[in-house]
């Protein structure tokens, strides 16, 4: 018993470990099934009606569309601008290549209310107001430097020698990045792309300060927070986590069956 | 081998000469966008930090007046916040790393087959939403909540004392929410490891405590300084934990800053606490990443 124990601590450590992380989750979930009226703090009872009216909160359903539209509109704009950098690091040989890197890191290692703060700052004083297109512009400003590192990393991980190989089959350098570049680096772009939306779709600070009146769907359960969170917001919260694990799940699927094959 | 690699280098800088001006054009549009949308905002926000109001002034109009003193007021008016974000933030990111660290060691070495579902599972949480999940802890702590509940008819809790709005709350939020951040560059690190040279170890007769200290936790530093800043940085500025986990007595430094910027509408103030919680982490890091770099750490 002893050494079986000694043998297995360390599985018996990451199985708590995960309790601990999918606890809050079980409780966002068991609660979009509660029976609640306005606050949705304490268990009423068990209902599906949370389920088959997500919209009947007021304002749940626009904030989330919001925050939607904002990432991905987001996504699309910040993935080709980290992807383009991206090539260019992992690519190419060229001159300020450490201020780059530098440029690409600051923003990472700012914190979101300093990021948040300053944009407002720089809005305000060009007399830009608060709203959707600044929200936009600020998410597409933090997610470019994940979009990078992400691809970068797909990149780095590419063999130089399957490119060598279109060039020697006479290939062109657009032919050979268009054929054999590209589909390799596919995934990473879209593992870029998934982090960069929930990257958006899950920020709070730097929304809260550059989006004035227009209510995104966090922003939404930060203002409910004070009166009480109505179910429907479990029920979408649960919904976008079943829907990106699924999306997740898939991906893995399929990549792993190519690999088979 | 080496040939090859020669070789190839040869060919991508080949690549590179033939047209040097392809990085530049892959650069210039988000590195203008980081230009525009990081890079001057800061600039904007340092102006504002050194403005003042004009005698006979509305609130919330400032002129520039260079006034420098504006960051030794604003940080003896919020000191307590400032220290109480940083030892907050440590203390998050000890926790997180602890708890991460075996976790990461686990699916690295541990999980087989079951390794890509695993690292799903720990970033899964990341897909509901910050707020809900740090909402869900409020009800785990709540007076009504299991841990109460049970250390309650366990008498470790007296009938009157709570959880939630306090320190412990704020940090047990702090710690939960960056968690990823810490597991998955640890996981990074440790997944590169070599088993030949734990094998190695045990060859030479270490045991399993010697074989981690002086091999498998030298190789994975760069996961744990990685893993580390990513949960101090966010932890640090954060005010969302702080806010609904905690009590008057557990602002922090964000807090402070947004309250300046939207309740007081004081922007100088809120922008020289922006820049000195910026430069504190940054020294910080500066000085962390160096000890970890250079100093042997075991």
């Amino acid at each position: 018993m002893k050494r079986w124990l000694s043998k297995n601590l360390i599985k018996i450590y990451a199985f708590a470990a995960f309790v601990y992380l999918f606890i809050p989750i079980a409780y966002t979930m068991a609660f979009s099934f509660n029976n609640a009226g306005k606050s949705n703090l304490t268990w009423r009872g068990f209902t599906l009606k949370n389920w088959q009216n997500p919209c009947g909160a007021p304002e749940v359903c626009s904030a989330l569309g919001n925050s939607l539209k904002i990432g991905f509109i987001a996504t699309l704009i910040a993935t080709a601008l980290g992807t383009m950098i991206a090539f260019a690091l992992g690519r190419h040989r060229f001159r300020g290549r450490s201020t780059v890197n530098l440029l690409i890191f600051l923003p990472m290692a700012t914190p979101e209310i300093v990021l948040g703060a300053s944009l407002l700052a720089m809005f305000l004083n060009l007399g830009i107001n608060p709203g959707f297109w600044p929200t936009v512009i600020a998410h597409v400003m933090f997610c470019i430097s994940f979009v990078v590192v992400t691809v970068k990393a797909r990149i780095a991980s590419l063999d130089p020698k399957l490119e060598e190989a279109a060039m020697d089959l006479y290939a062109t350098e657009v032919e050979t990045f268009r054929r054999v570049t590209l589909p390799l680096v596919m995934p990473g772009i879209f593992g870029a792309a998934l982090l960069a939306f929930s990257l958006s779709f899950d920020d709070f600070i730097i929304t809260n300060f550059n989006s004035g009146t227009l209510t995104t769907f966090p922003k939404f359960v930060y203002i409910s927070s004070a009166r009480g969170i109505p179910a429907q917001a479990n029920v979408i919260g649960s919904s976008m986590f079943l829907i990106a694990l699924a999306i997740v799940l898939v991906g893995q699927f399929v990549s792993s069956r190519k690999k088979r094959v | 081998m080496a040939f090859i690699a020669a070789v190839s280098k040869r060919s991508s800088n080949v690549r590179g000469i033939k047209r040097p001006s392809t990085p530049y054009l892959l650069l210039i549009p988000g590195l203008s966008w980081l230009a525009m949308f990081f890079i001057f905002p800061l600039i904007t926000l340092a102006g504002t930090s050194t403005q003042t109001t004009p005698a006979g002034g509305d609130t919330g109009t400032y002129v520039q007046t260079f006034r420098f003193a504006n960051y030794i007021d604003a940080f003896s008016g919020a000191r307590e916040q400032f220290l109480r974000s940083i030892v907050y933030a440590l203390i998050a990111t000890l926790l997180a790393l602890a708890i991460s660290y075996p976790l990461a060691y686990a699916i690295a070495f541990k999980s087989g087959k079951w390794k890509n579902l695993l690292l799903v599972l720990v970033v899964a949480p990341f897909f509901t939403s910050f707020l809900l999940r740090t909402i869900a802890w409020k009800q785990i702590l709540g007076n009504e909540g299991p841990v109460v509940t049970v250390l309650r008819t366990l008498h470790i809790l007296g009938p009157e004392t709570g959880l939630t709005a306090s320190a412990f709350a704020v940090v047990t939020g702090m710690t939960y929410n960056f968690l990823p951040f810490m597991t998955l560059p640890l996981y990074a690190s440790l997944e590169r490891i070599d088993p030949r040279t734990l094998e190695a170890a045990s060859d030479l007769y270490a045991n399993g405590i010697t074989t981690f200290r002086k091999v498998t936790f030298p190789l994975s530093l760069p996961g744990v300084v990685a893993g580390t800043l990513l949960t101090f940085i966010p932890a640090a500025g954060d005010y969302i934990n702080a806010t609904l986990l905690g009590n008057p007595k557990t602002k922090m430094i964000g807090n402070v800053i947004e309250s300046r910027f939207f309740e007081i509408v004081d922007y100088p103030t809120a922008a020289a606490l922006s820049f000195m919680l910026m430069a504190a982490i940054l020294i910080l890091v500066m000085v962390y990443v160096r000890r970890a770099g250079t100093d042997e750490l075991v």
